[in-house]
């Protein structure tokens, strides 16, 4: 078991597709010559050349159209946006055409695309660098979206991604480009769809995604101080959705709290809460909440940008009115 | 030379006597929504694709496509079927009058959002310069998509990834109510390509002898010196952007004018003045477009409903479960 960054695993898992299958390639900007702006694609220049590690104009409504024309004409392109907030740019590439092309030409097209970069806020970036659109990319069907948590998931599931027939919006998170983590020396792949239990609990279950897991976590680290058995989903996929796994872990613990740092309105931490509060509701003790990122453009002052954002200190919060015992 | 003047005035008069079929259709409400037709304009798709190599190019349009999937070699029957919204149609009753597809046929749709093929075209195209198979992409548009964005980013990628496609403006002179010399810069729309480093040409978009000349040209730029390059044709429409639009914008004589010159008559006047073709001939021509498209009607009229499990089919490539029953 090697410890490597969430980085190196994306990078391992690009480098060991594109040595698969040759129909796999990289493009975006930055991707070649600059080894990537966060260094994803560092070494895949001069390991594939030019035509395979693509490097764009600034142009992402262009280029993110060139990889789906690409991809239904039988190659699979793994398109880099910079960041997901520059991808609003190709906002219609991807809902109006790669989503659709194979229920439209009745099952005729396939469309096997990555479209992969970091999103959600990071430090210091102002309101249109900071953005986290996950739920817009989960609202619409023909799309498959995953944000992994930790290096071996994104490496098991860029892996999956990349093999897939469908169109897949990757979220990573620059923050988290230098987080380490175990990954198995051995090739593996982890399925789409499937969330995985981040610590076992029984009084109530925390769900989250991508970086707020991390604050989950440290959540259910303070609350095990004070007696509380948190359990930690991640939903690592979040369409498909692993609706059995939370109904399975709300089940046993009763209470639920969502954290996504998406903005509350119409997003995949409300919709979660829905489905819980659906789907669990005769087995719920309290109401489930939702710690979201505030309803806000972020604003540029830290202590602002970390107010607007989900933190431990929310999640325990929660957690405790869930349980009833608001300090 | 002849045999293939004959062969594309026989294509020509099939797509004419389809959409005329098709318009009827629309009014007897056999056929709703949105129904583009491409009466007028016949000579522009049948003259290009004339010239493909149906083993290995393709072809991308817009929302007005009946005339490229038929010109392509589709069946009129089965084109007729997808506006009717029926299984048997091209895109199995699930794409309608603007997705039509049939990659068998070398037809990639069929796109409802203007321009937004442009991009994917490039893509294709790209595709086809990574394998080195040979082949070209033809995309189609019309002088509304000219002013969309995602053209100037595809002509910019075509020319420095060197790609094998032709832009084949179809300047019918009106986007939907709107006449061109209103909304562009320029009105010669070929001198574009210069900003961009590759050839342009204008073409009668009326005459389909001087289209496919054009298209000669630009064919063999591609495929033998992987040069893209733009060909606008002038072209004109005699029905309103669609089925719902009566055309209160141009007058009676403006139509008149372009009908005086309209493509198919041309060709039959040139034909049968050079001898080339007689009176009994001719009537086989328009004998036999009428036959098929009659015979489309009725199989579309014959053919059954998609039936409801399609419903959920198609969204991605593996079978999926149908949501939770609400409540």
């Amino acid at each position: 078991m090697a410890v490597i960054t969430y980085r190196e695993a994306l990078n391992r898992a690009l480098d060991e597709e594109m040595a698969r299958d040759a129909r796999v390639f990289l493009m975006g900007e930055e991707v070649g010559e600059y080894d990537g702006a966060y260094k994803v694609s560092k070494g895949l220049l001069s390991k594939y050349g030019a035509d395979r590690v693509r490097d764009t104009p600034i142009a992402e409504l262009g280029f993110t159209g060139a990889g789906v024309g690409a991809a239904i004409a039988g190659l699979r392109p793994v398109v880099e946006w910079m960041t997901h907030n520059f991808a609003l740019l190709a906002v219609d590439q991807v809902v109006n055409e790669a989503a659709k092309m194979r229920y439209m030409s009745g099952g005729q097209l396939s469309v096997p695309i990555v479209f992969r970069g970091p999103n959600g806020p990071a430090e210091y970036l102002g309101s249109q660098h900071s953005q986290a659109l996950a739920s817009l990319w989960t609202h619409v069907p023909g799309l498959k979206v995953l944000a992994p948590a930790t290096p071996a998931d994104a490496y098991g599931l860029l892996k999956s991604a990349i093999r897939d027939d469908d169109p897949v919006v990757f979220l990573e998170n620059e923050l988290m480009y230098a987080t380490k983590g175990e990954v198995a020396e051995q090739e593996f792949l982890i399925p789409m769809g499937k969330a995985s239990t981040a610590r076992p609990g029984k009084d109530v279950t925390i769900v989250s995604f991508s970086r707020p897991l991390l604050a989950a976590l440290e959540a259910a680290e303070s609350l095990a101080a004070k007696g509380i058995e948190a359990e930690v989903l991640d939903l690592r996929s979040l369409r498909p959705l692993d609706e059995d796994a939370l109904y399975e872990s709300v089940g046993r613990t009763g209470r639920c709290v969502v954290v996504d740092e998406s903005w509350p309105v119409a997003s995949v931490g409300s919709h979660v809460a829905y489905l819980v509060s659906r789907e669990c509701f005769d087995f719920l003790d309290a109401p489930v909440a939702l710690v979201s990122g505030e309803d806000i453009p972020m604003p540029y002052n830290h202590a602002l940008e970390l107010a607007a954002q989900p933190s431990a200190a929310k999640i325990e919060r929660a957690v405790l009115r869930a349980l009833y015992r608001e300090e | 030379m002849n045999d293939s003047l004959l062969a594309m005035l026989e294509s020509m008069q099939l797509i004419r006597t389809f959409e005329e079929k098709a318009g009827m259709m629309y009014g007897l409400r056999k056929i709703g929504g949105f129904c583009h037709l491409y009466t007028g304009q016949e000579a522009v798709a049948v003259g290009a694709v004339s010239v493909l190599d149906l083993e290995r190019d393709y072809v991308l349009t817009g929302y007005r496509d009946h005339g490229h999937a038929l010109a392509l070699g589709i069946e009129p029957r089965a084109v007729m079927a997808e506006l009717f919204g029926k299984a048997t149609g091209v895109s199995r009753g699930k794409g309608g009058s603007m997705h039509l597809f049939d990659p068998a046929k070398r037809m990639l749709g069929g796109n409802g959002i203007v321009g937004a093929q442009i991009p994917v075209a490039t893509g294709v195209a790209l595709a086809q310069a990574y394998r080195g198979d040979g082949g070209v992409t033809l995309c189609f548009f019309g002088d509304g998509a000219f002013h969309q964005g995602a053209l100037h980013e595809s002509l910019n990628l075509a020319k420095i990834w060197s790609l094998p496609i032709v832009y084949v403006i179809e300047n019918n002179q009106w986007g939907m109510g709107t006449n061109w010399k209103r909304v562009s810069s320029e009105e010669d729309f070929s001198l574009t390509a210069a900003a961009y480093g590759m050839k342009g040409r204008s073409c009668d978009g009326m005459d389909v002898a001087e289209v496919r000349e054009a298209m000669l040209e630009a064919v063999a730029l591609a495929r033998d010196g992987r040069e893209p390059s733009l060909v606008e044709a002038r072209t004109y429409r005699y029905k309103g952007h669609s089925m719902s639009d009566p055309g209160k914008y141009r007058s009676r004589e403006d139509i008149e004018e372009y009908r005086k010159r309209d493509p198919i008559a041309s060709l039959k006047g040139r034909l049968t003045d050079e001898g080339a073709l007689s009176e009994t001939e001719w009537n086989a021509i328009v004998a036999r477009a009428e036959e098929k498209v009659e015979a489309a009607v009725a199989f579309a009229e014959s053919s059954a409903e998609p039936a409801p499990g399609e419903l959920y089919a198609d969204v991605y490539a593996e079978p999926r479960a149908l949501p939770r029953a609400a409540g």
